[in-house]
């Protein structure tokens, strides 16, 4: 299973979050720090692969990809193969490229909901459901095309929507 | 327009010409679809902007604060268009993300979630995703909206309504929501479908009990149309056949027939992953037939072929396709062996280690340790190429490679082993890993420890540096193990044990900054030990545990432990009778602790001053000399007291009446205590909580011993579980005390997982072995290990360059690790010498000394590393049934077996062939006209720009995501 998803600067900052089992919000910075420490210590040309059992609890694994500025980061636990979840960060970075064009930091900052859509695709409750990125794309798309077109009534006040609705 | 549609502008002109345009409206309506346009931004890019410029952390927060407090004021403001407030909630979730409690708006997302427009229902349940959990407080008021949302016409929001139930029903709420999602196990579109298996995956995983009735639709999504579907089926049926494999043995043939014609390519190719065929569905079957197939031979059989032809398959170029080799390797090492697959694996994961990438050789770690499991050979071969990861900068690859040594431990290797651990655990400071490797090293070299005095030394090292990660139970291990010593037959080899620790503990004790716990053990050995060999005199033990004590004067555990010893060694010289004096400064420290406000310290100071009143032979009794392993007997009836009872009784004093007995049960005969009793019943009651239970007996026995100590009242104290009671060794007042706080050197009954039973069969043969390599091996076996190894490396070609630079300390290394590249060079030497005359008889000379040791060591061959039955020869027993199935599934009868499977496999199974089949033949003609994917279609409409957008993907994907050269500008400017 697939505990956590978590994209963050290489300075720290985080621009994603996402915990799939339970995990209290006050910690949450913590674990950010906890990883970003632990990976900002690696060097180049080492292994993608980390045990963060101290972090995430017993048997847990982190799978990261260090791209231009950003960490790409997957926790999972044993269920899941290590190379397989690189891949799987790779069908992310892909996927949000084919989005973005050429997907910079910028992107990610702004566009954080598109990134929580994406990854609804991808992962569902910690397992993965998905892992084409075009199929990704389309599934995407579509959810931006059918908002697009109920989104006609959004600019009237919401007090007035409202009084409307009863 | 703001700064990201510049930067939108700015990547879209490097495609020049028509696309352009077109190129520009999709990349808005791509990355601004959802949000309707980036218009109302500027707020939020200014955040960000400002976020990114604060130089530090507090700048920062004050930025954030005043966001928040702007949010609030907006979000509570009804005049706010609909469209803005999607824009705040976002901001609000971005404050959070970063740390910040926007719990005051976590209302308005659950608000959203009811609207009607898609966008912002959309928004509202990924903030109500993101702010609660099941255990928040209003998501109650969510689940009737998502209830609601589950029903919807248009299967966004029922997608919308999944993913938000998947992360918010909890156990209470499941029978709410739970109708609805197994109806949508039926919805016409294979997202739902998908979406749907995972919710009741998670609902499973909440609370098995509230769906284990449903848990045969999962089974029946297996067979789904959409290959989609069904791979999103085999994660829950992954946990399902975990908890009881056998309840689906009966699906063994179907995943393996799923398993065949995925790896046949017969899905549609949009399935292809980097031109593998559904990788991820064909991983989660191998980790689905690897449980199945444990220890089952039968099921085992109808996996081999499938396996065998992914191997074939196989591709090791790229990443993905080494996943599924290595997914391979964990199935085949899990299921009932196989010889010619564990060849297979074998060699798949030489490759893995022979590779350059890290990650690849990490796997090739992980695959070697379960491969050994199963054939212990195999490591051998990768003697080398397992050292180099142990020497490797990478930290992870060089855990991975110490958890493979610590499955391969013995106790011929353990010494190699242990130090490596040792000297690394020395250089980190993760104290997570610390405490993880210091605690495998005393678990090794208490399994394997091949004499007593390395045993004392490596444990001298673990404390000293991680003296205070280990378990104090190690400690006392430790303490009872030179107690003890290793047999009573050899008292001599005991006290010389004794008498190097104490040389060894004597040498260390002045060093700055020991663990507590190691300090401990320090003064408990010196105290009982220090001058029992007469090495050392009283005095000067005393002054080196006095300096101990005066070192740390905030931890009383080891105040305790050095007062203690000190006491016994003046216990031990009075009853020696020899007259010692008390250092002044003893004195003061004894003084001082007489006054410490811990009242344990206080006890055992005064202790030691009664002690120094007393006449040798009361010590003698009191604290007679090296009786730390005597067993102690408890009197629970504490008869020795009776004389004393007797005496009370004939003063007139009360009996004793017990305590459940106390209330109500008044005794009419006796006056005096009727009185006593009405009195307490009607006067306050003091004592309202029941008497602690050791203070009775502990002052009756203090008091009968007569001595000092009586007007005394000892509290018993929380701390005495650590500690050794000095008194608890004296019979006479023991008795009483050990019942509560024996425990401490209690050594009978407890698991006697060292001592001389456990090793005494391993420690020849290991001397034996060592010999060998001091006398020969040195010599000629060393040599001929480092030339047949490098015969053998270089008939890998690639790997010869390598071998040649081996340095001599590698091979010795790897000898030590692996032993068996001694055997195998005599091995070897010996069938070179079969050619040469000469040589033999030089062999045969270097030969005879060894024949006395070789007898030496029993039966067993010495060089197996890995005690895992007989590894060699359960190999060709094992041959036979191979054969057999071979025959029963070899290539010639594969599609018997493959028609036969409708009729095993009840109706189910033709469903999904079928299915299988049509989709090749759909796949095969033209993509597009897959009638089911509705999709594709789209995809097909948007042909030209969807091509350009390839094209330029694989270029950025040439480049990385880099951003290009414009974008690093923009970056500095916003995020510093």
């Amino acid at each position: 299973m697939i505990q956590a998803v978590m994209v963050m600067s290489t300075q720290g900052k985080p621009r994603l979050l996402k915990f799939y089992s339970y995990q209290p919000p006050e910690k949450h910075q913590d674990l950010v720090r906890g990883v970003f420490q632990l990976l900002s210590a690696r060097p180049d040309n080492v292994s993608n692969f980390v045990k963060v059992d101290a972090i995430f609890g017993p048997g847990t694994k982190l799978v990261y990809k260090h791209l231009a500025t950003l960490y790409f980061v997957f926790v999972f636990d044993s269920s899941e193969n290590e190379l397989a979840v690189l891949d799987l960060v790779q069908v992310f970075v892909e996927t949000l490229d084919r989005c973005f064009k050429n997907v910079c930091e910028l992107d990610i900052v702004f566009n954080f909901n598109k990134l929580h859509t994406i990854l609804d695709e991808m992962i569902l409750g910690g397992q993965v459901i998905e892992t084409s990125s075009e199929q990704i794309m389309r599934s995407v798309e579509e959810i931006a095309r059918l908002e697009k077109q109920s989104n006609t009534t959004s600019l009237i006040p919401k007090s007035i929507s409202e009084r409307f609705s009863r | 327009m703001t700064e990201t549609s510049v930067h939108w502008r700015v990547t879209s002109k490097k495609n020049n010409g028509a696309t352009m345009e077109q190129l520009r409206t999709i990349g808005r309506e791509l990355a601004m679809g959802s949000q309707g346009g980036w218009g109302q931004s500027k707020e939020f890019l200014d955040l960000v902007k400002s976020i990114g410029e604060a130089r530090s952390k507090a700048e920062e927060d004050r930025i954030i604060t005043r966001e928040l407090e702007h949010l609030k004021r907006r979000l509570a403001d009804p005049d706010v268009p609909r469209r803005r407030m999607k824009e705040l909630l976002l901001r609000l979730v971005y404050a959070e993300m970063l740390g910040h409690d926007a719990s005051f708006g976590h209302i308005h997302a659950v608000k959203m979630t009811h609207d009607e427009s898609l966008p912002l229902k959309r928004t509202g349940y990924l903030a109500v995703a993101l702010f609660l959990d099941e255990r928040h407080d209003l998501v109650i008021l969510v689940v009737n909206t998502i209830q609601k949302d589950l029903r919807s016409d248009n299967y966004l929001v029922v997608c919308a309504a999944l993913t938000a139930a998947c992360r918010l029903i909890g156990e209470e709420a499941i029978p709410a929501v739970l109708p609805q999602v197994v109806e949508l196990l039926a919805h016409p579109k294979e997202a739902v479908r998908k979406k749907a298996v995972m919710a009741l995956h998670r609902f499973y995983q909440r609370s098995p009990s509230s769906v284990s009735h449903l848990v045969s639709n999962f089974r029946k999504r297996l067979c789904d149309n959409d290959p989609g579907v069904m791979g999103a089926t085999l994660c829950p049926l992954y946990d399902l056949i975990l908890e009881d494999p056998n309840a689906y043995k009966d699906l063994v043939v179907s995943f393996v027939n799923i398993l065949k014609q995925v790896a046949e390519r017969r899905l549609p190719t949009s399935y292809d992953y980097h031109q593998m065929p559904a990788p991820f569905i064909q991983i989660k079957l191998l980790k689905i037939l690897a449980v199945l197939g444990s220890g089952d031979k039968q099921a085992s059989g109808h996996m081999y072929t499938v396996l065998g032809d992914i191997f074939r398959k196989g591709d090791t170029a790229s990443n993905i396709g080494n996943a599924i080799l290595y997914e391979c390797i964990c199935c085949i090492s899990s299921i009932f062996p196989n010889p010619k697959m564990l060849d297979a694996a074998a060699e798949t994961t030489s490759k893995f280690l022979k590779s350059d990438s890290h990650n690849l050789k990490y796997m090739g770690i992980d695959a070697l340790g379960r491969l050994i499991k199963i054939n212990p050979d195999i490591a051998e071969e990768h003697q080398l190429a397992v050292i180099d990861c142990l020497e490797d900068p990478d930290d992870t690859l060089k855990r991975k490679t110490f958890e493979l040594l610590y499955k391969m431990t013995k106790s011929t290797n353990v010494e190699v082993i242990v130090d490596r651990m040792i000297e690394y655990m020395i250089n980190i400071t993760d104290h997570h890993y610390k405490t993880e490797i210091a605690s495998r090293c005393v678990e090794l070299a208490e399994q394997f420890a091949p004499s007593n005095q390395w045993f004392i030394q490596t444990m001298n090292k673990v404390f000293e540096h991680a003296g205070d990660l280990v378990n104090i139970r190690v400690a006392h291990n430790l303490m009872r193990l030179i107690a003890e010593g290793f047999g009573e037959e050899d008292e001599g080899a005991d006290s010389q044990l004794r008498s190097s620790a104490v040389d060894s503990y004597l040498r260390i004790v002045g060093e700055p900054k020991l663990p507590s716990s190691f300090l401990q053990i320090i003064c408990w050995v010196l105290g009982e030990y220090g001058t029992a060999d007469g090495k050392y005199s009283a005095s000067y033990i005393i002054g080196k545990l006095y300096d101990v004590a005066e070192a740390h004067p905030t931890d009383d555990t080891v105040r305790a432990y050095a007062i203690s010893a000190i006491l016994k060694i003046f216990a031990f010289e009075i009853a020696l009778g020899r007259k010692i004096d008390m250092l002044p400064e003893c004195q003061s420290l004894v003084d001082e602790l007489s006054a410490s406000h811990s009242t344990d310290l206080q006890q055992r100071a005064y202790e030691l001053q009664a002690l120094l009143g007393l006449d040798k032979q009361a010590v003698e009794s009191v604290m007679p000399s090296d009786a730390s392993c005597e067993d102690i007997e408890i009197d629970r009836n504490l008869s020795f007291l009776n004389g004393y009872v007797q005496q009370a009784f004939e003063k007139g004093a009360a009996p004793y009446i017990p305590e459940s007995e106390r209330s109500g049960v008044v005794s009419v005969g006796n006056y005096r205590a009727q009185d006593h009793q009405e009195t307490s019943a009607h006067a306050l009651r003091f004592e309202a909580y029941e008497l602690p239970k050791p203070s009775l007996p502990l002052a009756a026995s203090q008091a009968s011993i007569s001595m000092p100590t009586t007007d005394l009242v000892p509290v018993p104290e929380p701390s005495y579980y650590k500690e050794d009671h000095p008194m608890s060794r004296s019979q006479t007042s023991s008795d009483s005390l050990s019942g509560e706080f024996g425990l401490k050197l209690r050594l009978d009954g407890v698991q006697k997982k060292w001592g001389r039973p456990a090793y005494s069969s391993s420690s020849t043969p290991s001397s034996s072995t060592s010999n060998q390599q001091a006398t020969n091996g040195g010599a000629s076996s060393e040599v001929g290990g480092s030339i047949s190894s490098q015969a053998r490396e270089s008939s890998y070609g690639s790997k010869k360059q390598q071998s040649t630079e081996v340095s001599a300390e590698k091979q010795r290394l790897a000898a030590s690790l692996f032993g068996k590249a001694d055997r195998k060079a005599q091995a070897a030497a010996r069938k070179t010498s079969k050619e040469s005359p000469s040589t033999e008889k030089v062999s045969a000379a270097k030969a005879t000394p060894q024949p006395a040791k070789e007898q030496v060591t029993p039966s067993a061959p010495p060089p197996d590393l890995l005690d895992l039955g007989e590894p060699v020869s359960s190999n060709p027993p094992l041959a036979d049934p191979f054969t057999q199935l071979e025959g029963l599934l070899g290539p010639s009868s594969a599609s018997p077996v493959v028609s036969e499977t409708p009729a095993s496999s009840s109706s189910k199974t033709p469903d999904l062939m079928s299915i299988f089949s049509d989709d090749v033949q759909t796949g095969a003609t033209s993509n597009s006209t897959e009638p089911s994917l509705g999709v594709n279609v789209v995809a097909a409409k948007k042909g030209p720009s969807l091509q350009d957008a390839l094209q330029k993907d694989a270029a950025a994907r040439q480049v990385g995501v880099t951003p290009t050269g414009n974008n690093p500008i923009l970056f500095k400017d916003l995020l510093g």
